[in-house]
């Protein structure tokens, strides 16, 4: 007999307050109380976490790695939006 | 560890996919050190290779329980006890990472439990061992994970990103796996003559398994090169072995054992610890499925299986109440 399936979740840990969740990894279960226990006890063995977040799988759209370079490679010439572009005479300082 | 050479003979490596130009640019990604990711394009062969590496990576850490379990209710002291209780949850857990990211290639984990259940995936011929004496969880941790933790380090920067990504949490959480079984192994060297002979014995049991542990010699490895090129590997099964000889020996002779090789030397002009032959008709044997626990540890694991069945039915019927409750 096969096994049945269950839905796939993604996991995000928050790691000290005031940091923001990180993606950890995924994990199988049948709801969304089972997912966070297994998340605890998959993830947070050793005090990793003060928050986890679980998020089916199937909601997350992700963008097109071939579309790549239409997505991203609009931003790598505008140098203008970086600090280091705008000279600043030495003896103004730090700024 | 865990997957090295545990390809069934009769496949022959299939590595030009798709046109040659997208090869080249696969390729230059990783020769260019840059991860693969899972919606990346890949040759269906590295995929392939990849998912038959991983899944008998999970199917491992999951077998690999069933040895040292054995011994949690019989653990000496409560230090001992919590100390294997989660190493084993550790194994548990590096299964289960191993298995997410073997599914990014497209694999259900319901195939992959089906297919180790239908005796069809393998696993590490080292687990296919006994643990007859308190030693022996002593001697895995130390040997064991030693082999092991030298194969996965390089397996951190392997190039798919999922796995090196599972291999460096694995890595982090097992540093403290062959500190405590060499820390058995050390009490039983320092205690009464009996201890000291355990202790011994279980070296000398183990000792040539963890050695073969690296998959066949490279005269013979089918799948080191395409792996080697798409930089899944890092070094050669024989590089691996001789780097844990070379850190292992001095290590046996701190605790005052002996290694069970007459050949076993120190050569001063490479600086490397020399060992005899090992005996690959026993690896074959054991991969083969007549290794002396084989049938055990497939009958536990189906077992352990059957006997969760009406839990995950419970578990899903349980979801569905809910769901239809709250519709």
């Amino acid at each position: 007999m096969a096994t049945p399936r269950f839905p796939l979740w993604e996991v995000f840990i928050r790691s000290r307050t005031g940091l923001a969740h990180r993606h950890v990894g995924s994990l199988h279960a049948v709801d969304v109380a089972s997912a966070l226990e297994a998340a605890r006890d998959l993830f947070t063995r050793r005090n990793e976490g003060v928050s986890i977040w679980v998020v089916p799988s199937a909601s997350i759209s992700a963008s097109d790695p071939a579309e790549k370079a239409m997505m991203f490679d609009p931003a790598s010439d505008k140098i203008y939006r970086h600090p280091t572009f705008y000279e600043v005479p030495e003896d103004v300082g730090h700024m | 560890m865990y997957t090295q050479g545990l390809t069934p003979e009769t496949e022959t490596p299939v590595r030009a996919i798709g046109d040659e130009a997208a090869m080249a640019r696969f390729q230059a990604r990783i020769d260019a050190e840059q991860r693969i990711e899972p919606n990346d394009a890949m040759p269906a062969a590295y995929r392939r290779t990849l998912l038959r590496q991983i899944s008998q990576h999970a199917h491992s850490e999951i077998v690999g329980m069933l040895p040292e379990g054995n011994w949690i209710t019989r653990a000496p002291s409560l230090r001992r006890k919590v100390a294997l209780l989660a190493k084993v949850q550790d194994e548990c857990g590096h299964g289960l990472y191993l298995y997410a990211a073997a599914e990014t290639l497209d694999a259900t984990r319901e195939q992959l439990y089906d297919d180790l259940l239908a005796g069809k995936a393998r696993y590490s011929s080292i687990f296919n061992y006994p643990t007859p004496t308190w030693a022996d969880i002593g001697a895995i941790g130390w040997l064991v994970d030693g082999a092991a933790i030298m194969n996965q380090i390089p397996l951190c920067r392997c190039s798919y990103g999922p796995y090196a990504r599972a291999m460096i949490r694995v890595c982090k959480e097992e540093s403290f796996h062959q500190r405590q079984g060499f820390e058995i192994m050390m009490t039983l060297a320092r205690g009464t003559d009996a201890q000291k002979r355990m202790a011994q014995d279980a070296l000398n049991r183990w000792w040539w398994p963890c050695l073969m542990m690296f998959g066949p010699p490279d005269t013979q490895s089918q799948h080191s090169d395409t792996s080697t090129l798409w930089k899944i590997k890092r070094f050669s099964n024989d590089e691996l072995r001789q780097k844990f000889v070379d850190a292992t020996v001095p290590q046996a002779h701190h605790l005052g054992l002996s290694l069970p090789d007459p050949k076993l030397h120190f050569d001063e002009i490479s600086g490397h610890w020399r060992y005899g032959d090992i005996d690959w008709e026993e690896f074959r044997q054991v991969l083969a499925g007549h290794g002396p626990c084989n049938q055990e540890r497939m009958a536990a694991r189906r077992k352990a299986h059957d006997d969760g069945a009406w839990v995950r039915e419970a578990a899903l019927a349980h979801a569905e109440k809910h769901k239809a409750r709250a519709a």
